[in-house]
């Protein structure tokens, strides 16, 4: 199982490295946005609750991109049918395309988290507001990569698949938004930032636990021929 | 053969939801804050917390589908999810015309109650669609079950995600648990619940031996006539799955 989890995430990873296309792409479009956010919301600098907002929409719309092609390539090309002729356990194409999406998600991040900061965000945060973003942004992304590898697998399969990936995927996260909304409002804070609500970081933690052993359970049904 | 008890579960519902608006009409007392137009109550509750129970059981035929791979399974689960899109419909429009006359707003987003049921009917919303475009009808069985059972599991991690989302001081005036309810509401509420929670049974056995006989029906056909006579085309097209 590990193995195979390793040799397919080594082929994700460098397939992206070779040929970037979900990272960049995901990167540009987060960027944009905040630009889009900029005009629309007619201010220069956002605070508190609407930072959380508008760094949450931005992130969630741009993760829907990458999701909806994490299993194109492997579908035209036959790498599904290849893997499936492979004697190996197929929960872990699972794990490994939730991997690679997780560290698409976190590589697109780097270049997001900043652009807002730098662009978007009144208060600057210090040291320990960084910290505790990172781990809102890890465990959040923890719940995104679960949910959209599910929900890119189960869509792929179907006609319309770039338009099912965020109609279906987009209401599932919204308990993710939720809890990653509130959990950061208090580190954007225009009087310096407060605490982590250690609330929202469990519900973030129950959700990533419920919908992995959910995947975990499934997933097998979406590849059977 | 295929509507067994069907007669006497179609009575029973009928005197008990006639029952059920006898007793709101005659028998509830109007509610003190809000008058008669509380009595949507009766209706609203009953039709959000049927709506809600039928989308867990067609998750659950969505396990015993994938589990078993009978058709049947798959049917019963595409047609409770399908009666429950619809009540889900009826519980929004009725819900927003008791906030417009109570609260005086079509749709609030302080009532965790409401904006959970929301999301859960936006995403069972996605269930037809995802049928459409799948054409493998064994694939289309498959796939439609493991949505099922994720929509199902996704429905109380919402509403627990959404009410803590509420600050929890918000007074929950129109609690649905009867804790503050008097005597004959709760009666009358009872009644009124078990009454529509019959009306799904009774629609949605209803719709499963129209559909069981048609495809019987179609099977006899093609072993009498032979398989290319009997092509019966949709007239209408639908996410149905076929046996």
């Amino acid at each position: 199982m590990r193995r195979t989890v390793g040799a397919v995430l080594r082929k994700e990873l460098r397939l992206e490295l070779r040929a970037p296309q979900a990272v960049p792409a995901m990167a540009l479009f987060s960027v944009t946005t905040l630009v889009v956010f900029h005009f629309a919301l007619q201010r220069g600098q956002v605070d508190g609750d609407l930072a959380a907002g508008v760094l949450w929409v931005t992130l969630l719309f741009a993760a829907m991109l990458g999701t909806s092609r994490l299993f194109v390539a492997d579908h035209e090309e036959g790498g599904l049918d290849g893997f499936l002729l492979a004697p190996v356990d197929r929960t872990a194409l699972l794990v490994a395309k939730a991997l690679a999406l997780l560290g698409f998600l976190a590589a697109f991040e780097v270049v997001a988290v900043p652009a807002f900061g730098l662009l978007l965000l009144g208060p600057t945060p210090d040291a320990g507001a960084v910290a505790s973003l990172v781990v809102v942004l890890l465990l959040a992304d923890a719940g995104i990569a679960v949910v959209g590898t599910l929900v890119s697998a189960l869509a792929v399969q179907t006609r319309s698949r770039d338009l099912l990936v965020p109609l279906l995927a987009l209401p599932l996260l919204i308990p993710v938004v939720i809890a990653a909304a509130k959990a950061t409002t208090p580190l954007f804070l225009a009087g310096g930032a407060e605490a982590l609500p250690g609330r929202w970081l469990a519900i973030l933690g129950l959700y990533d636990l419920v919908f992995g052993l959910l995947a975990y359970a499934i997933f097998d049904f979406l590849l059977e021929e | 053969m295929f509507g067994r008890g069907l007669k006497t579960l179609s009575l029973l519902t009928v005197v008990l939801i006639v029952g059920a608006f006898a007793l709101v009409f005659f028998y509830a007392p109007n509610d003190a804050d809000q008058g008669f137009i509380q009595k949507i109550f009766y209706l609203h509750v009953p039709l959000a917390i049927v709506a809600l129970c039928g989308f867990v059981a067609g998750g659950i035929y969505g396990i015993r589908y994938l589990r078993s791979g009978d058709r049947q399974h798959d049917l019963r689960s595409y047609v409770a999810i399908h009666l429950s899109l619809i009540l889900a419909v009826g519980a929004l429009v009725t819900g927003s015309i008791w906030a417009k006359a109570s609260w005086g707003v079509w749709w609030t987003w302080d009532e965790p109650t409401l904006v959970s049921f929301l999301i859960v009917f936006l995403l069972y919303a996605c269930y037809q669609p995802l049928r459409f475009s799948i054409e493998d009808p064994e694939r289309q069985a498959r796939y439609a079950a493991v949505f099922a059972i994720v929509a199902g599991a996704f429905v109380p991690l919402n509403f627990m995600a959404v009410r803590m989302a509420q600050s929890l001081v918000h007074p929950r005036v129109l609690s649905t648990t009867g804790g503050s309810m008097p005597g004959s509401m709760r009666l009358t509420f009872l009644v009124s619940l078990i009454g529509m929670a019959l009306l799904f049974v009774t629609l949605w056995k209803y719709e499963l031996a129209s559909k069981s006989a048609t495809f019987r029906l179609r099977a006899l056909k093609r072993k009498l006539a032979g398989d290319d006579e009997v092509w019966v085309p949709n007239p209408r097209r639908s996410a149905a799955p076929t046996l």
